[in-house]
């Protein structure tokens, strides 16, 4: 699970071009949009590619997005209990 | 008087091949999307109108073209040389020609294409039209999106009165291309059935495919009977963001606001809208928001997407033309497949075709890059 | 009468340079687009993150633009750009990501690049401009049209300034060509001038 964060943080920084962000300035349950690291419309959806393309999780209903991408915590759950189920 | 006029058009399209055949389609209330399920150009079953590449063919064959043409260009050059007929008018070099495009012939880029890859660039696309009819000035494309075809005729517009050209042919044109249906696919703004604008149980948009044209001049001899006067234009960015449409209306609004002045007209003198109305959620809840700012709530209004789908370019224009033609029959036609309003402010949606008296109507678009256009026409005075 | 119209300011982007009024603000050894402008971006002080976020030809058209809108306060500026290869250099990175069935993954934050006046787009919102956008495709420069236009919106008060030019960048080659067009002015605004400028500057 934390080796699973670290990959997503790193996943996100650069997928999402994040400059001058590193690892160390995400925290596990920091809001990814809106407050936290102001991610926006384009960036979930980035996401939702990104979960498919590198975890092989295809999102039924974009809407569920807004729960999953919360945090990177939400996020590695989520990823966990899909791999699991 | 600075006015200039929109007079002859022609619309190619998956109702047939001139505006008579597109309009009667839109009075049945017929739409001409089709579900398809093709995975070379989708991996999922989405719902597109197209125009049939065979019948395409034959109309093109008919012009004893010299060299080949790709699939775009047959639809423009089909579509601009019944309108260049219709109008009689000679190609002096006082007249101007304006492509209005997003995508072009991007279909080249794909591996299997026949045609070179530099054809891709939108400049060749417009040297072929311009050399096929022998336009003495170069064509200036247009591409912005999805406003391209209505602001391509205020453009036009706007070089008339500034003296560059008399006359200006518009002709808009996109394709539905791999391209195109994985961007939007990637979007999550696709719907596998016939889209629904402002409707409660709306799932997307469609896109779709036609070629279509229209002269805009400054002369008022010889003009078509359905014939208007652009009364008014304007376009305003949102200055939001790229992709999201503002959840203000900011550049609609203003933008609206910006052409009843030009126009020297208030809302209430509007009889009805064709608004861009794609069918995704963000999209028509802007323009409910707009239009409510601007005090057109109760104005009657449709969407045309549920006939054609959107035809992202060639949209504004195309809309523009239906537009002309609800003006002279005096009929408002149904927005297809609205049943219930599915936007937090009150929109008066034509739910059925029509017949009533109409002078003016306002054509409205929106697109990526935050950009909005609104223009607005009258009926040309009978004689 | 005709009212004459002025040419406020200019800027170049061009062969790892960049020039403000003739004089050059920022070089660079650097010979690859991305570098070069991420280099021009600190060195200018630009601080804007969504920068990073951008394609190459709106990262191209933030710097120029920046140059000349930075310390103005005038909003109301119509913006008419112009090119060769439209977005074709992003157009092409999308084609890629769907040309493999096995490796089909279409990227939005690409794809809502793959239109050329997404770049007015990123101009308006970094400088809060409500204004009037249009993007024209050439098969080179060409100053003729671009003057009428300009003058026109003037003449209509459809804007104070006009903001206008080339913004090309096709497979690592770039060239920006921007100017500011509006009453009072440094050079008389005319289809001599802006080619003189194009070729010189």
């Amino acid at each position: 699970m934390t080796d699973l964060k670290l990959e997503l943080k790193e996943k996100i920084i650069e997928q999402l071009n994040l400059e001058d962000v590193s690892v160390d300035d995400i925290g596990d349950s920091d809001p990814l949009f809106g407050e936290g690291l102001g991610l926006d419309s384009i960036d979930a959806l980035e996401l939702i590619v990104m979960l498919d393309k590198d975890y092989g999780i295809k999102l039924a209903d974009p809407k569920e997005g807004r729960q999953i991408f919360e945090s990177v915590e939400t996020m590695a759950t989520y990823i966990t209990q899909q791999k699991g189920a | 008087m600075n006015k200039v006029y929109l007079s002859y058009n022609n619309i190619v399209s998956g109702y047939g091949f001139d505006t008579a055949a597109a309009v009667e389609g839109i009075k049945k209330e017929d739409a001409c999307l089709r579900q398809i399920h093709d995975k070379h150009l989708l991996p999922n079953h989405y719902c597109a109108s197209k125009v049939a590449s065979e019948t395409l063919e034959e109309a093109y064959a008919q012009l004893r073209p010299k060299e080949a043409h790709t699939h775009l260009e047959k639809m423009l050059l089909v579509s601009l040389e019944k309108t260049i007929r219709a109008s009689q008018l000679e190609l002096t070099d006082r007249v101007g020609l304006i492509i209005s495009t997003t995508k072009g012939n991007i279909d080249v880029l794909e591996p299997e294409n026949p045609f070179p890859k530099s054809r891709a660039y939108l400049g060749q696309l417009g040297e072929k039209i311009r050399h096929f009819f022998g336009f003495q000035n170069e064509a200036l494309v247009l591409s912005n999106a999805c406003v391209s075809g209505v602001l391509a005729i205020a453009i036009a517009k706007r070089f008339i009165l500034q003296g560059t050209y008399d006359e200006v042919f518009v002709v808009g044109g996109d394709l539905v291309t791999k391209f195109i249906l994985s961007g939007f696919n990637a979007f999550q703004a696709l719907s596998d059935e016939p889209c629904r604008p402002y409707d409660k149980n709306r799932s997307g948009i469609n896109i779709g495919e036609v070629g279509t044209s229209v002269l805009v001049t400054k002369k008022t001899t010889h003009l078509a009977e359905e014939s208007v006067v652009l009364l008014g234009e304007a376009s305003c960015n949102d200055a939001n963001h790229i992709s999201g449409p503002s959840r203000t209306g900011e550049g609609l609004y203003r933008s609206i606001v910006a052409a009843l002045a030009q126009s020297e007209l208030n809302a209430g003198n509007i009889d009805c809208i064709s608004a861009h109305g794609t069918a995704t959620l963000f999209n028509d809840e802007m323009e409910a928001i707009a239009f409510n700012r601007s005090g057109l709530q109760n104005t009657p209004m449709n969407s045309l997407k549920g006939y054609f789908g959107h035809t992202l370019g060639a949209s504004g224009l195309l809309e523009t033309i239906i537009g002309m033609h609800s003006l002279h029959q005096n009929t408002l036609f149904a927005s297809k497949g609205f049943q219930e309003l599915g936007v937090s402010e009150p929109l008066n949606i034509i739910k059925k075709t029509t017949p009533k008296p109409i002078e003016t109507f306002l054509k409205t678009a929106s697109g990526f890059g935050g950009c909005n256009t609104a223009a607005i026409f009258k009926k040309v005075a009978e004689k | 009468m005709m009212e004459k119209y002025h040419i406020e300011s200019y800027c170049r982007i061009k062969d790892q340079r960049i020039s403000l009024n003739g004089a050059t603000v920022f070089e660079s050894a650097e010979t690859n687009f991305l570098p070069f402008i991420k280099e021009a971006y600190k060195t200018l002080d630009t601080q804007y993150p969504k920068f990073f976020k951008m394609d190459a030809l709106s990262k191209l058209a933030l710097i120029a633009s920046d140059l000349l809108l930075k310390n103005m306060t005038e909003k109301n500026i119509a913006l008419v750009l112009s090119n060769r290869a439209a977005s074709l250099d992003t157009d092409r990175r999308h084609q890629q990501s769907i040309e493999e069935a096995d490796h089909y993954y279409p990227s939005p934050a690409v794809f809502v690049y793959t239109l050329p006046n997404i770049c007015l787009g990123e101009i308006s919102i970094k400088h809060r401009l409500f204004s009037e956008n249009g993007f024209f495709v050439f098969e080179q420069f060409r100053a003729d049209p671009l003057v009428d236009y300009a003058d026109g919106l003037l003449k209509m008060q459809r804007a104070e300034k006009v903001l206008c030019g080339w913004m090309d960048l096709d497979n690592e080659k770039y060239d920006a060509f921007l100017y500011v067009v509006a009453k009072n002015g440094i050079f008389t605004h005319s289809k001599k001038k802006i080619n003189q400028l194009y070729q010189t500057s």
